[in-house]
């Protein structure tokens, strides 16, 4: 039996203003979607950030396939997660393939430039998200929502073993959210990879994600298959608002009643 | 139909072609320039044959030592420049904004008051440079994450403190010292004659620069993101802050506060389509270098026979130079 994809056991989840949770303990496995829940500032994007290596683990540990988080170098770490972080600062002037090319960074070998295969993977990201006719374009003239495109096609050329994704539907309209969801579900079931995903909107994470871990803000979380965690009762407790359910014959839909 | 982006190599080398001849056109201006013009012929007889006529002389003893320590100079500035805007997030950070030349100027004036000797200066120079570097990093490492904002208040802060002792300074001095003490405040290249340690600084700070080359791309884009994508975000900013240091407080020492060039030259570069630091840390050698060369061949003939410093000729070009960016970037940001 091989070590989960990603095993995470007694993690502490702490920020500044002090303890966010009870020591979080899950595993995923390649072809897995986990998506993180919660009310905000529950440790979503705490928990992301650790899982990466971007903060230290203080207790507890993380390992993917058996390798302790800790002994991995940065560029190890990059190569299994790629980060789609929720704000991006771009202060300084970069063109749309420029930003897309920096995802291939961790593959990149020191003095070498970009291989054919780098350029092949960019354009192919490019494409993937309708992204082509604005490669040139200054990264500063880009509306919101063709910035979070640009960021999820970085994250795409990158090709870690788990993406994470801090509110990847950010300023996407409901179009795009849905294309990029699948996009990257797709490639998660292809590449037999996994993908993790901190999100505030219900529906999206019940619709792509095959587990849920739901934070309470009180401390205790749940973790499991999304069918057994997702239910108005523990939602409406978890995000202390009352969460209604509609079953439809496709899926199950949860809205703030 | 899609729209194969070209990845740019050529036109970046077409670029790096142009900054090179520019760098030699530079150069040989300024050596032929002067009191005494010499055409190319002139110039090469001089040159090949140093056999103590006038003209030899002033060549090999006067212009061509000068125009190397303008080159390496505007080199050396504008290469920290680039750091120093990598490093800050800040597309108006300059070599000079963490205090390196606060603290050069303090040790050089207060040399020039003690009457001390030219080579007494440099070494005072650069020792205030160097201690106004720890001190920054000093105050603003104290914490964990030494932040960019945090770099940059203390940099800025630490200036305004130099920027008092230099007023002390100027103004209880005498006539006489004060004329020399400006002069190496604006920037001053008649006094200076480069040497090995300079030369090898500016290529060392070059290679480190260009090895870190795609690291600070990705350090553009963030602290972050950079660590996200497997960079070792405090080491690369120690690396980068104490090369950048190193290299402006060379550049301090050679020539006084040579202000905009550090500035400036990497806008231009940006702005001609080199972002990618792969292209930018060379260009920015070239273009640097050239530009101080041929603002020093204007300081020393344009009210010739007098000569104004070389700081005072960057800031007449850079100033509306900058602004023109500036109003472009501008313009960008609100399309």
């Amino acid at each position: 039996m091989n070590s989960p994809l990603l095993n995470v056991s007694e993690l502490s989840l702490c920020s500044p203003g002090g303890i966010l949770c009870e020591p979080v303990s899950l595993y995923l496995n390649a072809g897995e979607r986990l998506a993180i829940l919660g009310k905000n500032g529950t440790g979503k994007t705490t928990l992301l950030h650790t899982l990466c290596g971007l903060q230290p683990v203080t207790a507890g540990t993380v390992s993917f396939e058996g390798l302790d988080l800790r002994e991995l170098s940065g560029q190890q770490t990059a190569r299994l997660c790629g980060m789609l972080f929720q704000h991006e600062a771009e202060p300084m002037p970069a063109t749309v393939y420029e930003v897309v090319m920096l995802g291939r960074l961790p593959h990149a070998r020191q003095w070498h430039w970009e291989s054919r295969q780098d350029h092949d993977i960019v354009q192919q990201s490019l494409k993937l998200l309708n992204l082509s006719s604005l490669a040139t374009r200054d990264i500063h003239t880009l509306s919101g929502g063709e910035r979070q495109r640009v960021a999820i096609a970085a994250v795409l050329a990158q090709q870690p073993r788990i993406f994470m994704l801090d509110e990847p539907s950010n300023h996407l309209d409901i179009a795009f959210q849905i294309q990029a969801l699948n996009l990257l579900c797709e490639r998660v079931s292809q590449d037999n990879t996994a993908l993790i995903m901190a999100t505030h909107d219900i529906n999206l994470a019940a619709r792509f994600c095959t587990h849920v871990l739901l934070l309470n803000g009180k401390g205790g979380y749940r973790f499991g298959e999304t069918e057994s965690v997702l239910d108005s009762a523990t939602l409406s407790d978890a995000f202390e608002c009352r969460v209604d359910m509609i079953v439809t014959p496709e899926r199950r839909l949860f809205f703030p009643a | 139909m899609t729209p194969v982006y070209p990845p740019g190599v050529k036109r970046h080398m077409y670029l790096i072609t142009a900054l090179v001849l520019l760098s030699v056109v530079s150069l040989l201006v300024a050596v032929s320039t002067g009191s005494v013009t010499l055409s190319m012929t002139e110039l090469w007889q001089a040159v090949r044959l140093p056999d103590g006529n006038a003209s030899s002389l002033i060549v090999w003893d006067i212009r061509i030592p000068r125009a190397l320590a303008a080159f390496l100079c505007g080199g050396l500035l504008a290469l920290s420049g680039v750091v120093m805007q990598v490093l800050l997030r800040n597309p108006l950070a300059d070599p000079y904004i963490l205090g390196v030349s606060g603290g050069a100027a303090v040790g050089a004036l207060i040399a020039i008051t003690l009457g001390a000797a030219a080579l007494w200066m440099t070494q005072a120079a650069f020792a205030g440079a160097m201690f106004s570097v720890l001190l920054v990093f000093g105050l603003a490492a104290r914490s964990r994450h030494w932040s960019s904002t945090r770099l940059l208040l203390t940099g800025v802060v630490v200036s305004a403190g130099w920027g008092a002792l230099i007023n002390i300074l100027l103004t209880t001095s005498t006539a006489n010292t004060v004329q020399s003490m400006l002069f190496w405040l604006m920037g001053d290249l008649s006094q200076s004659r480069p040497n090995l340690w300079h030369l090898l600084i500016l290529i060392s700070g070059l290679a480190i620069l260009l090895s870190q080359a795609r690291h600070l791309n990705a350090l553009s884009r963030g602290d972050l993101s950079a660590a996200a994508l497997g960079v070792n975000v405090a080491r690369l900013k120690l690396i980068l802050y104490f090369s950048a240091a190193l290299m402006t407080a060379t550049a301090v020492t050679v020539a006084g506060s040579v202000g905009f060039v550090g500035l400036v030259v990497p806008h231009m570069l940006r702005l001609l389509g080199a972002r990618d630091h792969r292209w930018l840390i060379p260009g920015s050698l070239f273009l640097g270098g050239s530009f101080l060369v041929l603002a020093d061949t204007l300081a020393r003939t344009i009210v010739a026979p007098q000569q104004l410093p070389v700081g005072v000729l960057t800031a007449l070009i850079g100033v509306p130079l900058f602004l023109v960016i500036l109003h472009r970037g501008y313009r960008q940001e609100t399309l």
